[in-house]
C-alpha cells in the first residue's frame, strides 16, 4: 500500500497540486482585492487592517464626469462593434461562394494574419499609412492631388470612433470569419442537394441554408458581446491609438480605470470602478441569455 | 454542371474582386512596411516607395544591430518567450496529465477551477496589488509565472491525453513505474503533435505581450521590444523628441527614424509570420475542440 502512495498518488499529487496553486494565486487570490473598492487602501498594511469606508467610492462614481465621459466611449465604440458583428458572417458567406479552392485558401489565410500580431503592431501599421509627417496614405493623396494639406487622420476626434471601428475590423474580420466557416462545413450537405432539386437559385441557397446555418453561432457570439458592452474596444486597442487631440474619444473604462488608478495612485477608486464594470457586465451578459432563451430558444449559459 | 444565373455570374465576379480587395488591404500595408525598411533611408524620408525598395541596402538593420539599445530588448524578449514558453508547456502538461488520473485526488473540482479562470478577471488594480504584494513588480518573473497556467492550453493538452491508449500506461504501473516515469517516457513521447501546437501557441503569446511590461515593470532593463516600439511611435506621434532610440537614431545619420520604426516593425513581426502557416491550421482545430469541450 506505501508503495502504491509512492508511485501512484505522490508523483500525480506532485504533479498538480503545485501548478494548481499558482492558478489559485493568480487567478481567485486577486478577488479578494474587491474589498479594496469599499476601502481607502493604501498600500504597505495587510488588506483586512485598511480603513473601510462603505460604499463611497461607488457613489463617487455617479458624480465623477471624466468617468461619464469615458462610460459614453465605451458604449458608443461597444454599439459600433455590435453592429459591425455580422461582418464575419457576411465573409464567410462571400468565400463559401469562391469555387476556386486556392483563391478561397489565399483570402482566408492572407485576412486573418493581422489576429495574431499585436496591437503595437496594429498601430505602427497604421501611422505608417496615416500618421501626417510621413503617412504614405497622406503621400498618396498629395501625389495624386486629391487633397492639399494633409490630414491628421489619427488625431481626428470627429472620426475617432469610427476610425477604431475601422481598425478593429481590419485586425478581426479575417479571423472572425474562420469561425463561421467552421459552422458552414457543418451543415448537411444533403439540405444544398435537396434545394437544387427543387430549382433553388445560389442566391436562395446562401440566403435559406448557409445563413441560419451560421446563425446559432453568430447568436452566441453577440450575446457575448453585449457582456462585453463595457469592454468599449478593450485597453490594448485605445491604449495604442490614444493621443491628446482624441482621447475625449478613445478613453474607455479600461483606459480610465489604468489612468485613475496606475497613474494617479487612487487604487480604491479605480478597484471600485473595476468592480462595477465586472458586476455590471455579467448582469448584461445573464440577461441577454435571457431574451435570447425566450426569443429564439437558444441559450449560452 | 448546375447553369447559372446571369445574375449569379455579375454577383460572383463582383465578390472575385471584393476578396481580392480585401487580401490587397491586408498584406500590402506589411509589404510597404518592409521595402520601406529595405530601402536607402535617405531616398524615402518624407516620399515613400510604393511598390518596389528604392536602392535596396539593409543600412537599417545593420544600424539596428550595431545599437546597443536594441540588444536589451531583443534579448529580454527572446529570453521570456523561450523560458515562458518552455515552462508554459511543462506547467500545463503535468497539471493537465494529473488531471486525467483517476487515483488524483480532488481532480474534478481541480478541473472545473482551472477552466474557470477562463471568464474570471479580478480587474488591473487587485492584479497589481497582488503582484506588489509577492514582490515581482519589476522582475523578470511577473513575464513568466503569473501566466504560467493557461485554460485554454490546458484543456487541449488534457482532451489529447485523454485519447491516448491506456495500456501502455497501465503496463508500466503495473511493473512498478512510478506516475513520474509514465508522464515522460509514455505520456509526452506520444503527445509530441499537440505539444508542438501549444509551443507555437505559447511563444507567440509571449512574444506579442506587452501589458506585463506596461503595468509591471518599469525598470529600463526590462523593457520588451514590443513595448520599445510603443514607446518609439509615441515620441514620433507626440513629437516628444527625447526618446533615447530617436537620439540614437539621430546619432547615426545614415539612417532615419522612421526607416528605424519601419525596420523594428518588420522585425517583431518576423517571427509570427514564420509560424503563421502552423499557428493558423492549428487554432481552427483548437477553436473546434474548445468549441466541442466549453
Amino acid at each position: 500500500m506505501r508503495s502504491q502512495f509512492r508511485s501512484v498518488k505522490l508523483p500525480l499529487i506532485l504533479m498538480t497540486v503545485p501548478f494548481f496553486a499558482l492558478v489559485l494565486l493568480f487567478s481567485y487570490v486577486p478577488l479578494f482585492g474587491w474589498l479594496m473598492a469599499f476601502q481607502d487602501y493604501f498600500p504597505g498594511s495587510p488588506i483586512l487592517g485598511q480603513n473601510f469606508v462603505g460604499l463611497r467610492h461607488f457613489e463617487r462614481i455617479l458624480a465623477d464626469e471624466q468617468f461619464m465621459l469615458a462610460l459614453r466611449n465605451t458604449l458608443v465604440l461597444s454599439f459600433l462593434s455590435l453592429i459591425t458583428s455580422p461582418a464575419p458572417m457576411l465573409l464567410a458567406l462571400l468565400l463559401n461562394e469562391i469555387r476556386k479552392l486556392w483563391f478561397r485558401k489565399f483570402v482566408q489565410t492572407v485576412s486573418s494574419f493581422p489576429n495574431f500580431i499585436s496591437w503595437i503592431i496594429v498601430y505602427s501599421i497604421f501611422f505608417s499609412f496615416f500618421s501626417i509627417d510621413e503617412g504614405a496614405f497622406n503621400r498618396l493623396l498629395l501625389d495624386l492631388g486629391l487633397i492639399s494639406t494633409p490630414k491628421d487622420v489619427l488625431a481626428d476626434s470627429g472620426f475617432a470612433w469610427y476610425f477604431q471601428t475601422l481598425v478593429g475590423m481590419w485586425k478581426g474580420l479575417g479571423w472572425g470569419a474562420i469561425i463561421y466557416l467552421a459552422a458552414l462545413s457543418g451543415i448537411d450537405q444533403e439540405l444544398y442537394e435537396a434545394a437544387r432539386v427543387d430549382g433553388a437559385s445560389r442566391f436562395h441557397e446562401a440566403l435559406h441554408i448557409s445563413l441560419p446555418g451560421m446563425m446559432p453561432t453568430f447568436v452566441v457570439l453577440f450575446i457575448l458581446g453585449i457582456g462585453n458592452l463595457l469592454a468599449g474596444g478593450g485597453f490594448e486597442q485605445m491604449f495604442t491609438f490614444m493621443n491628446p487631440m482624441v482621447m475625449d474619444k478613445l478613453e474607455n473604462l479600461d483606459t480610465y480605470t489604468y489612468k485613475i488608478g496606475l497613474q494617479g495612485l487612487s487604487f480604491s477608486y479605480a478597484t471600485a470602478v473595476g468592480v462595477m464594470k465586472s458586476i455590471v457586465s455579467i448582469l448584461l451578459l445573464i440577461a441577454a441569455n435571457a431574451i435570447s432563451k425566450r426569443v429564439n430558444g437558444r441559450s449560452i449559459l | 454542371m448546375m447553369k447559372e444565373s446571369a445574375s449569379y455570374r455579375v454577383f460572383s465576379a463582383f465578390n472575385y474582386i471584393a476578396l481580392g480587395l480585401l487580401a490587397l488591404v491586408t498584406c500590402y500595408p506589411f509589404y510597404f512596411i518592409l521595402i520601406y525598411s529595405l530601402s536607402d533611408p535617405a531616398l524615402v524620408v518624407g516620399n515613400p516607395s510604393f511598390l518596389l525598395p528604392r536602392d535596396f541596402s539593409l543600412v537599417n538593420y545593420i544600424e539596428i544591430f550595431k545599437k546597443n539599445d536594441l540588444t536589451g530588448p531583443v534579448t529580454i524578449s527572446l529570453g521570456r518567450t523561450v523560458f515562458g514558453t518552455l515552462l508554459t508547456l511543462i506547467g500545463c502538461a503535468m497539471l493537465a496529465f494529473g488531471l486525467t488520473k483517476k487515483a488524483t485526488p480532488l481532480r474534478k473540482p481541480m478541473y472545473i477551477t482551472v477552466v474557470m479562470t477562463m471568464y474570471i478577471n479580478a480587474g488591473l488594480i487587485p492584479n497589481y496589488i497582488l503582484m506588489y504584494e509577492l514582490n515581482l513588480l519589476n522582475t523578470f518573473w511577473i513575464y513568466i509565472i503569473p501566466g504560467m497556467i493557461n485554460a485554454f492550453f490546458l484543456v487541449l493538452i488534457k482532451t489529447y491525453f485523454e485519447q491516448l491508449p491506456p495500456e501502455l500506461e497501465e503496463a508500466a504501473i503495473m511493473e512498478g513505474a512510478s506516475y513520474f516515469t509514465v508522464f515522460w517516457r509514455i505520456a509526452l513521447p506520444l503527445s509530441k503533435p499537440i505539444m508542438a501546437t501549444i509551443t507555437i501557441f505559447a511563444a507567440v503569446g509571449q512574444w506579442n505581450n506587452w501589458m506585463d511590461n506596461l503595468l509591471y515593470n518599469t525598470r529600463q532593463e526590462l523593457m520588451t521590444l514590443q513595448l520599445m516600439l510603443l514607446r518609439f511611435l509615441q515620441s514620433q506621434s507626440y513629437s516628444l523628441r527625447d526618446a533615447a532610440l530617436l537620439q540614437a537614431a539621430q546619432d547615426t545619420l545614415a539612417i532615419t527614424p522612421t526607416s528605424l520604426r519601419m525596420s523594428i516593425t518588420v522585425l517583431v513581426v518576423i517571427p509570427v509570420f514564420l509560424v503563421y502557416p502552423f499557428l493558423q491550421r492549428y487554432f481552427v482545430k483548437g477553436i473546434m475542440i474548445g468549441a466541442v469541450k466549453g
